[in-house]
């Protein structure tokens, strides 16, 4: 286990209000991470400042074994660089159909004229029909995706993200709007995803955290308040006092 | 590994039959004019007749290339008419350079002692500078003399234009409605650089006498006027071809994904900068040569066609087409503007009201502006929509 | 002298224009008539001499009857006849081929008599001389303060140094302090130019160090005036400005030209002369050997020139080295024409100070210059701001409701003809009007896009067109007047150098009270309030109470009606056309969009940048206003690439997209 992305001392201001303070967390490859934190706590703020969304005051992102700075580089190179990301409200494009989406996510040169001269192949139509098996929207390849219902959507996003082929996976609310089978079946994606990569993810459902089984860091008012098991950190006074609102 | 490259080819044509039966009708009409023109002898069509053909087909074509980037890409660009004047200046000064050239090594052959090469040009630079008071030649001609280099002008110019203003714009995000107004600024400010005199492109009287092809003299407008119409239609079918093929791939899947949701294809790894500055550029090239090969057939070119009116009107035509459809841009721009020609050339019958004469020529414009309103308004998808109706019922 | 007696006379016809009607109303209490005086004198009025003119003047000055200037008016401007009858004088009208007399105290006809019974009476140019001096001081001490101003007026024309002691004795009685002031002013600057002793004249021009006025800067540049020069050496005693080195001060063919100029070396032949000579000397299909066919080059053509000029046919032709060498054999310079170098000294010294002193008023005019700029700027994109920036709607017809707002100016004016009083009724009327076209095209078209913004735009230029050239069908192409009253029509003028007209004035006051206005409904009305509530969240206002529907109609309407009245505004000192909105409609977006949207303060400050800039960049190329506006445009491209949120941005924004 080596440490793939280091958050150290980051701290953001909106207007004089410090969404992020002092905020450091580690995460390694392969890991499994759950961050979760009553509203506000800074928890999506964590991941625009990951993927370049929002430029911290002040602080380091350091990525990968070149310790590379995240900080100089825009959206896409950091896509590039290995990250992907699922929002919390799912954003697929809904004017084309399952099979676009994918097949623009999926892991390819991203250059303007690789892409103009792009010729689909064999080898990609049957990573995207793989990817639509484990989403579950195999039979719906051709329609659009404004078609899907809100849990479909869901899945299309994670395939969209799986298909980026990452090393990170930041993955904000993913069982929102799912039935308790899907939710199961979530799970079940993003454990076997963190065999090999780094996944962190973002919940506000204790169940669905317990399920996933890992490590759980719990943001306050922009920083870290504890870090540990589910059970060690529910366990502390800190975090039982913010989330019952004291 | 060779048979996944031959099958998305043949998959092109296969998956777009809009594209077929698009260079059919295009194939048919130039053999109908042909027919009909007065070059081929039938004379039903006028030579003035064919060069509003052609000039409208030259429309059309800019108009393919503003839905590429306003219906595919969502960029609206209000500055898209600069570039095709721009085509238009550049193959304007050969034609009036050489032209010039022809008239004045004519008119000095009959002196006693031939013309050395300084006296040419200054006589030439006397012949076109002589109203905006110069008698020199602007640097910006030092090309003029030559078609090639000023053909290469065609595409350079208005290419590197685009390219600049399109890094610049794009890299500071600028986007949506600043991005348009920007735009129209660009194209405001480079009208009122060629509306001055001392510019080296004549202020407002433009470039004429652009019809007469020099070296070619010999030859009857009727003719050079379907040679036109045939080059025109040429570069619509082609242009049509490049860009159902640019948006039909995974090329045309990301620039609709930037469309809709810029911000999300930065999240999936894609540069969108790039992808805006290659189809800014790309198309600002098409339109120019589509003004390239408008102007010839126009005559004149003078920098109010440049104004920022214009290239609104290229948006008008776009919309009213159908945004989003290749086939809807041509339409759009065939039907608004021959439409306006019949209207304002008083091809309309005046309607009278007993105290009121409602005379086209003056009310076509209300009449446009109106009707686009209510096409903004009751038909987004333009005129090209009502194909997806007839299509799409059974 | 020709040009100083040519000065005189005009100087006497305006002094005789100003008095004729002055004079006429003093006739009645005369005690006595002029012509009694004139008899006493009869002789050397009818035959003046300058040595006995004198005296005449004199005893007349003296005497001082009505009447008197224009006498001597006539007299020295040949207008007086004198009857050999009875030795009276008369003076005379044409009138066909008889001449109508005219008595000089009552000014009625009295006969008409043909030219050979009369003779006319003809001062030498010396006399009239004297006559015109005589009058100038008789009229500088005259009674009545408006004569003395025209006298003053008169001087200033045309001063010369016979003036300078009238005029510092007329000083010491004058009552009038703004004609004393005056008359001190007019003695600085004849004494500049004419006094005879040397200090006074070096203390008067210091004087003049710094004024700025157009005749401070007359006098000055007068006495520094230079006229080129060219010798074969600098001459002796003159008053030199300077020496010019060829290659720096003057290039080498400006210095030949001004040889040939002189008669001091043969012209250069040109290449046209050069071919007609050739052309002149064609033989046998060859010239000086060289076969036609190939004259076609420069250096051909030189061949068979010289081959002429070998056999003598042609005059030789100044060869490049000649003419270097006739230009390093002379000394080109610039001398005043003012011989005294002391003088020319001080008065260059003078006029450094004053432009110095000029600079600084020309940056004052031109900041206010860029003032009422910015001010016409902010009006036109004000209601602007206000639609595209509280409500993100692009209004592409904003222009039109200016024209609109115009046009209610000029209808109004056609029922109204006050001008101020159909300036009173057309200001709220074009709110009115513009308001209702506003809220009209709101509830129409504009609602139903809200979520589309660029489609607004689209829709908001179709109307765009649609009122404009139905503005054309109501009111034709050509351009209708939109008249100011008169009190609007003069000019604050602070010198000769800063003014500024009452319209832009005006048009600044009302830039004011609307940016006032704004800021007052914006922050505390009720209105301003729930304005500011549906632009950050309408959904939540709406669940307030609050309509959106109501509060986005009346903000609409509000910022077309400032359009009407900034229309009104533009439209009196601008032309009142179809298209006067379209002029303006690129610069009110760059206006709001550079100076940051949604903001009042941001608009102000967008037209102050783009105003002020657009002024300086004229002011480096003043004949060129096209030039300066294709800069700006290109500045504001550039600007908005460093700061594409504006100068004045909303803060938080960074966190909401």
């Amino acid at each position: 286990m080596t440490t793939l992305l280091e958050v150290s001392g980051v701290s953001v201001t909106f207007d004089g209000f410090r969404a992020i303070n002092n905020l450091s967390i580690q995460v390694a490859e392969p890991e499994l991470r759950a961050v979760i934190g009553p509203n506000g706590a800074g928890k999506t703020t964590f991941m625009d400042i990951v993927t370049g969304k929002t430029r911290p005051d002040e602080g380091r992102v350091i990525w990968g074994e070149k310790n590379v700075s995240l900080l100089g580089m825009t959206e896409s190179q950091i896509a590039r660089a290995g990250i992907g990301r699922k929002f919390q409200k799912p954003t697929v494009f809904e004017a084309q159909t399952v099979r676009e989406n994918l097949a623009m996510a999926l892991k390819n040169k991203r250059g303007p004229f690789d892409v103009l001269f792009y010729r689909r192949s064999s080898r990609g139509a049957a990573r995207i029909a793989e990817l639509a098996e484990e989403i579950g929207l195999l039979n719906d390849l051709p329609r659009r995706a404004g078609e899907l219902s809100h849990g479909q959507k869901q899945w299309l996003e994670i395939g969209m993200l799986l298909a980026q082929d990452p090393r990170l996976l930041l993955v904000d609310e993913p069982a929102a709007g799912m039935t308790p089978a899907e939710r199961e079946h979530t799970t079940d994606i993003l454990k076997r995803a963190a065999e090999t990569r780094a996944v962190v993810v973002i919940e506000h459902d204790m169940e669905f955290i317990r399920r996933l089984g890992c490590k759980v860091t719990v943001l306050h008012e922009g920083s870290v308040l504890a870090e540990g098991s589910l059970d060690h950190v529910t366990q502390n006074q800190q975090v039982i006092d913010v989330y019952l609102g004291r | 590994m060779s048979k996944p490259e031959i099958a998305p080819r043949k998959r092109f044509l296969a998956e777009n039959p809009s594209v077929l039966w698009f260079l059919g009708c295009l194939a048919l009409f130039t053999l109908g004019v042909t027919v009909l023109s007065e070059g081929f002898g039938l004379a039903i069509l006028s030579t003035s007749m064919v060069k509003i053909l052609g000039m409208t087909l030259c429309l059309c074509l800019i108009a393919v290339a503003m839905d590429v980037v306003w219906g595919y890409c969502g960029i609206l660009s209000l500055g898209h008419f600069a570039f095709f004047g721009l085509g238009g200046y550049a193959v304007g000064m050969w034609l009036m350079y050489a032209r010039t050239e022809g008239i004045v090594i004519s008119s000095l052959s009959g002196a006693p002692i031939p013309p050395t090469q300084g006296e040419i040009e200054n006589a030439i630079a006397t012949q076109i500078f002589g109203v905006v008071g110069s008698n020199e030649l602007p640097w910006l001609w030092g090309f003029a003399h030559s078609l090639t280099l000023q053909l290469m002008m065609v595409v350079l110019v208005p290419g590197l234009l685009a390219l600049v203003f399109g890094w610049l714009a794009f890299r500071s995000r600028v986007t949506g409605v600043y991005l348009s107004i920007l735009t129209q600024a660009m194209t405001l400010a480079l009208s009122l650089y060629l509306f001055q005199n001392d510019t080296g492109l004549r202020g407002n009287n433009g470039l004429s006498g652009l019809q007469n092809i020099p070296g070619l003299d010999h030859l009857p407008q009727s003719t050079l006027s379907l040679w036109f119409f045939w080059a025109s239609a040429l570069a619509l079918g082609l242009g049509y071809l490049l860009f159902a093929w640019l948006v039909s791939g995974k090329f045309g899947s990301v620039i609709r994904a930037i469309r809709d949701n810029e911000a999300r294809v930065r999240f999936l790894g894609y540069d969108v900068e790039s992808y805006k500055l290659v189809i800014f550029t790309l198309t600002a090239v098409v339109s120019a040569i589509a003004g390239a090969l408008y102007y010839p057939q126009a005559g004149i070119i003078n920098p109010a066609e440049i104004a920022p009116i214009a290239s609104i009107y290229l948006a008008v035509w776009v919309a009213i087409g159908g945004r989003g459809r290749l086939y809807g841009a041509v339409i759009g721009a065939a039907v608004v503007s021959l439409a306006s020609s019949w209207f304002t050339g008083g091809g309309a019958l005046n309607i009278n009201l007993g105290i009121y004469t409602i005379n086209w020529t003056d009310w076509w414009l209300v009449l446009l502006g109106l009707g686009f309103v209510a096409v903004t308004l009751f038909f987004p998808r333009g005129i090209g929509g009502l194909f997806d109706m007839i299509v799409r019922k059974p | 002298m020709r040009s100083f007696l040519l000065l005189a006379r005009l100087v006497v016809t305006v002094l005789a224009i100003g008095l004729l009607s002055l004079l006429r109303p003093s006739e009645g209490l005369a005690q006595e008539g002029l012509q009694p005086l004139l008899q006493e004198y009869q002789a050397e009025i009818a035959k003046p001499s300058r040595s006995t003119v004198e005296s005449v003047l004199d005893a007349l000055m003296a005497a001082d009857r009505p009447g008197t200037a224009e006498f001597l008016l006539r007299w020295q401007d040949r207008g007086v006849y004198e009857r050999p009858d009875d030795g009276l004088f008369f003076y005379a009208e044409e009138g066909g081929d008889a001449l109508r007399l005219i008595d000089i105290d009552s000014g009625a006809a009295v006969a008409e008599v043909s030219s050979r019974e009369v003779n006319q009476i003809r001062p030498n140019s010396g006399v009239r001389g004297v006559i015109a001096a005589a009058l100038v001081p008789f009229e500088l001490n005259a009674p009545e303060p408006a004569r003395r101003a025209v006298a003053l007026d008169a001087i200033a024309r045309s001063g010369e140094a016979s003036q300078i002691d009238p005029l510092s004795r007329s000083i010491e009685t004058e009552t009038d302090p703004v004609l004393k002031e005056r008359k001190e002013r007019l003695l600085t600057l004849l004494t500049a130019q004419f006094a005879s002793a040397l200090p006074y004249r070096l203390a008067a021009i210091e004087g003049l160090s710094g004024d700025t006025s157009i005749e401070a800067r007359g006098v000055l540049n007068q006495l520094t005036t230079r006229s080129p020069g060219v010798g074969t050496a600098l001459p002796e005693g003159a008053n030199m400005a300077r020496v010019l080195e060829v290659g720096t001060d003057i290039s080498e063919v400006e210095a030949y030209d001004r040889l040939v100029a002189a008669n001091l070396a043969p012209p250069r032949q040109s290449a046209t002369d050069r071919r007609d000579v050739l052309a002149q000397h064609i033989v046998d299909g060859a010239v000086g050997g060289v076969p036609l066919h190939l004259l076609n080059t420069d250096a051909a053509r030189t061949r068979a020139y010289e081959a002429l000029e070998a056999e003598g046919a042609v005059p030789p032709r100044a060869a490049e080295d000649e003419v270097a060498r006739a230009v390093a054999a002379h000394a080109f310079y610039e001398v005043y024409t003012e011989p005294n170098a002391e003088v020319t000294t001080a008065a260059e010294d003078a006029l450094a100070t004053t432009s110095r002193a000029l600079g600084l008023y020309q940056t004052l005019d031109l900041v206010l210059d860029g003032l009422s700029l910015a001010s016409i700027f902010f009006l036109a994109a004000i209601g602007l701001a206000i639609t595209f920036g509280v409500m993100g709607v692009i209004n592409m017809a904003h222009g039109e409701f200016i024209m609109m707002g115009a046009y209610t100016g000029y209808v109004v004016q056609l029922f109204i003809p006050d001008y101020t009083v159909s300036l009173i009724v057309a200001l709220p009327l074009a709110f009115v009007v513009t308001f209702g076209a506003g809220v009209a095209m709101e509830r129409l078209v504009i609602r139903h896009l809200y979520t589309r913004p660029l489609e607004t735009l689209l829709a908001t230029f179709g109307i765009s067109i649609a009122l404009q050239q139905l503005a054309k069908n109501i009111f034709g192409t050509q351009a209708r007047p939109l008249t100011a009253p008169d009190w609007l029509s003069g000019a604050l003028t602070l010198n000769d150098i800063v003014s500024i007209s009452n319209i832009r004035v005006a048009i600044f006051v009302l830039a004011l009270i609307f940016l006032t206005l704004l800021l007052f409904i914006l922050k505390r009305t009720r209105l301003g309030l729930e304005v500011r509530a549906v632009t950050q969240n309408p959904g939540m206002a709406a669940s307030m109470g609050i309509d959106p529907d109501r509060i986005n109609m009346l903000t609409f309407g509000l910022g077309s009606g400032i359009a009407g009245i900034a229309g009104v505004a533009i439209g009196l000192y601008a032309q009142v056309t179809s298209e006067m909105g379209a002029n303006y409609i690129v610069q009110s977006f760059m206006t709001v969009v550079v100076g940051g949207v949604g903001n009042v303060w941001g608009t102000l400050a967008g037209a102050s940048m783009i105003g002020f800039l657009q002024k300086g960049i004229e002011w480096f190329n003043p004949s060129n206003t096209l030039a300066a506006q294709t800069y700006m445009v290109l500045f504001v491209i550039l600007f908005i690439q460093f700061r594409p949120k504006g100068i004045v941005a909303l803060k938080g924004r960074a966190a909401g997209d």
